[in-house]
């Protein structure tokens, strides 16, 4: 044989959980110097193949070749060894140590004494090379989410990884960080090494990806499609099954009565640096705000104050009440439902089932609570009507949260959330991690409940998400609003001036009425 | 020396089997037993003699088995106590701490007195019950105050106060309520005694001694000898304890709730639970659990607060909990294997085998959490391949 072998070929790869087939004879093949993309709804089984190719699952059935060579994987370890590394969605860093520290960390080198400069330099000498800045120095906890996955990146190179695979690199992102991933992508191919992408988010795919899987509930449906003369739609008809509608239908309304205002409110991030500055709005019945803003220009702060979850000074009221400073139960019985960023940190309980995870905002209430008890075979039943109209793929709603894919949690928050018929609801990226089709779901939801006289404060980093479901857009820079615009008239280069803290002209702050 | 083998342990990615943290508690017991059998025999006893005995002294009859119940009365409370902290990651190690107070602050009901020594013996009872677990509570109260208000660590603050609360209740019996200069107060009336089978007994012992049916039947089902037991009510305590923490942690809110903050406590206060409270409550609930454990033990057993009323009951509680994998209705019968090694303890020569049992079977439950998250797989290894 004297072509070059594939960096990987997987073949007939077969991969079950209790009660389901993740993986059906699944293969693939990464060319060497190559991005290949892969696509596929949620739980689709993306995921579950590539833990299995970097040695964290164990396939059934089925044959991997790593550079031609036959492998069977009983551990990461046994992977890195072969050169494959993977970026993981959650990361695995040690907040409290270094860059080069979390680098060299269950490494052999160096063994005794940790000469930490001297790392530091081939640290940098790695970044240099792939363009991947994050000072070698800095402890991780002061690290943005981007230069925390830079350093999971360097991490794998560091370890020698030929191939590596990303797991939704981008879906943490903001689009300039995205920009720059995309660049060192390329870089990397360009060096030689091979990438596996993951993504929901298609004109990346068509942007960086050579070649295509895709996969629908563990099959492959699309074998190593070349990327050439694919449109958005074409993947999207290839994971869904059908056609995909990309713009939702939004329906003019006046907007009601006031329900959340936010009265020049001032709070500091967790490193202790002011992240809101005066901050003042106002969200309406039947009204959808949104939020754009650079990742880290207060935002997410904004969030917390909101949901009762950050300690702050000014006024936030819902429905007339003062929710600043209380604890979160106040605002929740105000009414609140909250989508919180972080699903797995603060949405979700990870040992507990799907029904517990349903109930967490209203086991206190009938049906649910009763008295000092709580009915579970009403909370069982509810929790599978949710399971059937949000399309949660598990094998029961006794299936636990942990184990559940990205975008089917994101659908049990999101479930749970949408179901309280809240006033006001405060959504941060809620389409996050989900496939086209449920973003296309959730999106409609989120505009039923505008319908139904809900005030939405969205907070989004995804700017067609934000024009497709506002009526106004507020632009928020170092924790400031630099403007809020009418979503129908707004201009897209205006919005980003805005977000990069230029001021405003004066027209579109009329717009914002 | 190559072994044709190599033991490889793998992480498990998939769930583990329902039975298996069963499987591994009853394991790590049983092969406990097997390990002390075989030091036992390395230094020239007989496992196999130690072992009979072992069981004679403790389940041979209704008065051992008696015996094997009154002690593990006290660890069956002290385990849910344990239980109910740990379920929500609170690493309560002050029960025995708690034990000692609520002996003391259901002293207090005779010794102040709180009601005329004349007083009938429910409210007596009743009063002493409710003394203890406030007095457990309120040494649950301070370390979780602590650890909810200032996140100050709940296991050194449980650790220290267990010292506190002996010190405690020694000044008190030593100085205070000294019973002619010993370490202990005078015996208690007879209305501040748990109700005991061998008093009952003595009540109709006319009736049975006089050779009627009654006798007869008791004679042949083996408990002829129910004069001389000692099993007290307190063991009702115990089950009717483990029954309400088992409605608690499965059918009720405040369960949920601490499961809840266990799992995930930004989880717990995004949903708008009160995780402050929750903590506090928390503790003063395991802690009136060991209280009650304590008025239990002086009611039940040596009726008067003295010296040394627990062998350690507090920290056993911490093994029972655990190897009952937190789950009530396993803490009963954990309990009574713990109250056995200590009834065992007190006739078995040499004098140190019970807790050795005891301290290889910790070692043992520990150690067998390993299987709970790792595979352990043989592997073939390379020149053994060759070789075949
Ligand atoms: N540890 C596990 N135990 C049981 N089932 C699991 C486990 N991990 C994944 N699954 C199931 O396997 C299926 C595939 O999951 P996987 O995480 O691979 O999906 P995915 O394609 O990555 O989806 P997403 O886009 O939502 O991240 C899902 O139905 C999921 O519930
Ligand atoms: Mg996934």
């Amino acid at each position: 044989m004297s072509e070059t072998p594939y960096a990987v070929e997987m073949k007939d790869i077969v991969i079950r959980f209790p009660g389901v087939l993740a993986n059906d004879h699944v293969n693939l093949t990464l060319k060497q110097g190559e991005i290949h993309a892969l696509l596929g709804e949620n739980g689709a089984g993306k995921s579950t193949l590539m833990n299995a190719l970097a040695g964290l699952y164990k396939p059934a059935s089925g044959i991997m070749r790593v550079f031609g060579e036959t492998v069977n994987f009983n551990s990461p370890k046994d992977a890195i060894a072969r050169g494959i590394g993977m970026v993981h969605q959650h990361f695995m860093l040690v907040p409290t140590q270094t860059v080069t520290e979390n680098i060299l960390l269950g490494l052999n080198e160096p063994r005794f004494f940790m000469k930490l400069a001297e790392y530091d330099q081939k640290i940098l000498a790695l970044q240099d090379q792939f363009g991947l800045r994050v000072d070698p120095t800095a402890k991780v906890w002061q690290l943005s989410v981007g230069e925390q996955q830079r350093v999971e990146i360097l991490k794998t190179l560091y370890r020698g990884a030929q191939i590596l695979i990303m797991d939704e690199p981008t879906a943490v992102l903001a689009p300039q960080e995205i920009d720059e991933l995309m660049k060192t992508m390329r870089s990397m191919v360009d060096q030689g090494k091979s990438i596996i992408f993951i993504s929901h988010k298609l004109h990346e795919v068509t942007a960086v990806a050579d070649r295509v899987t895709v996969l629908r509930k563990g099959k492959v449906t699309a074998e190593g499609h070349s990327m050439e003369g694919l449109t958005k739609r074409d993947l999207a008809r290839l994971m869904v099954g059908r056609g995909v509608i990309f713009a939702v239908e939004k329906k003019p309304q006046e907007p009601g009565d006031v329900v959340l205002s936010v009265k020049d409110v001032e709070a500091e991030n967790d490193k202790g640096v002011p992240a809101l500055r005066k901050l003042s709005l106002e969200v309406r019945a039947g009204e959808i705000l949104g939020i754009a803003a650079i990742a880290g220009n207060g935002q997410s702060e904004l969030a917390e104050v909101v949901t009762g979850l950050r300690p702050c000074t000014g006024s936030v009221k819902i429905n007339g009440k003062e929710v600043a400073n209380k604890p979160p139960i106040v605002a929740i019985k105000q009414g609140m439902a909250h989508v919180p960023e972080d699903r797995t940190g603060v949405g979700s309980a990870p040992n507990m089932t799907i029904t517990e995870n349903t109930i967490m905002k209203c086991y206190r209430e009938n049906p649910i609570g009763n008295g000092w008890s709580i009915n579970f075979t009403n909370a069982r039943q509810r929790a599978r009507t949710l399971k059937e109209k949000y399309d949660i793929l598990a094998p029961s709603v006794r299936t636990m949260a942990r184990k559940l894919s990205g975008g089917n949690l994101q659908k049990v928050i999101l479930a749970r959330e949408i179901s309280a018929q809240p006033q006001l609801m405060v959504a941060v990226q809620p389409t996050r991690g989900l496939d086209v089709g449920a973003i296309e779901s959730i999106q409609t939801l989120l505009l039923e409940q505008r319908e139904a006289g809900t005030a939405v404060l969205l907070i989004s980093e995804e700017m067609e998400e934000l024009l497709a479901l506002s009526d106004r857009i507020a632009v928020i820079s170092d924790g400031r609003i630099m403007g809020i615009v009418d979503a129908d008239k707004a201009d897209i280069n205006e919005i980003g001036l805005m977000m990069t803290g230029t001021a405003v002209p004066a027209k579109s702050m009329e717009a914002a009425g | 020396m190559n072994l044709p083998f190599t033991i490889k342990f793998e992480k498990r990615v998939e769930d583990i089997p329902k039975w298996l943290p069963a499987a591994t508690s009853i394991g790590s017991v049983l092969i406990a037993f097997i390990v002390s059998g075989i030091i036992l025999k390395i230094i020239g006893g007989q496992p196999l003699l130690v072992l009979k005995f072992f069981y004679e002294a403790t389940f041979g009859s209704w008065a051992t088995f008696s015996d094997t119940i009154v002690k593990a009365t006290p660890l069956i409370l002290v385990g849910l106590a344990c239980a109910v902290a740990f379920k929500m990651k609170l690493w309560n190690i002050g029960a025995e701490g708690q034990f000692y107070i609520g002996a003391f602050a259901a002293s207090l009901v005779v010794l102040i007195p709180m009601v005329s020594p004349d007083s009938p013996k429910i409210v007596v009872i009743g009063l002493m019950m409710l003394m203890g677990m406030l007095g457990g509570a309120i040494w649950g109260f301070f370390p979780g105050y602590l650890k909810a208000r200032f996140q100050v660590n709940e296991i050194i603050t449980t650790l220290m106060l267990n010292y506190v609360a002996v010190l405690w209740n020694n000044f008190w019996i030593f100085d205070k309520w000294s019973d002619g200069g010993f370490q202990m107060t005078p015996t208690f009336e007879k209305n501040a005694w748990l109700a005991r089978v061998t008093d009952y007994a003595r009540e109709y012992s006319a009736f049975i001694d006089e050779g009627g049916g009654l006798a007869k039947f008791l004679t042949s089902i083996g408990l002829d000898r129910i004069s001389g037991m000692t099993l007290h009510v307190g063991v009702a305590f115990g089950i009717v304890a483990a029954v309400f923490m088992w409605w608690i942690f499965d059918r009720s809110r405040w369960g949920y709730e601490i499961k809840l903050i266990g799992d995930n406590p930004k989880a717990a206060r995004y949903a708008g639970l009160n995780i402050t409270r929750n903590i506090v409550l928390v503790m003063m609930v395991s802690g009136a659990l060991a209280g009650l454990a304590g008025m239990s033990e002086i009611t039940g057993v040596v009726h008067r607060l003295q010296e040394r009323i627990s062998p350690g009951y507090g920290f056993t509680g911490i093994i029972v909990a655990w190897l009952a994998k937190l789950n009530p209705f396993a803490v009963i019968i954990v309990a009574i294997l713990f109250g056995a090694l200590i009834v065992a303890g007190r006739e078995l020569q040499p004098s140190g085998l019970a807790s050795m049992l005891q301290g290889i079977i910790l070692f043992m439950v520990i150690s067998s959490d390993v299987l709970l998250r790792y595979k352990v797989k043989l592997v073939r290894t390379q020149t053994a391949v060759e070789a075949a």
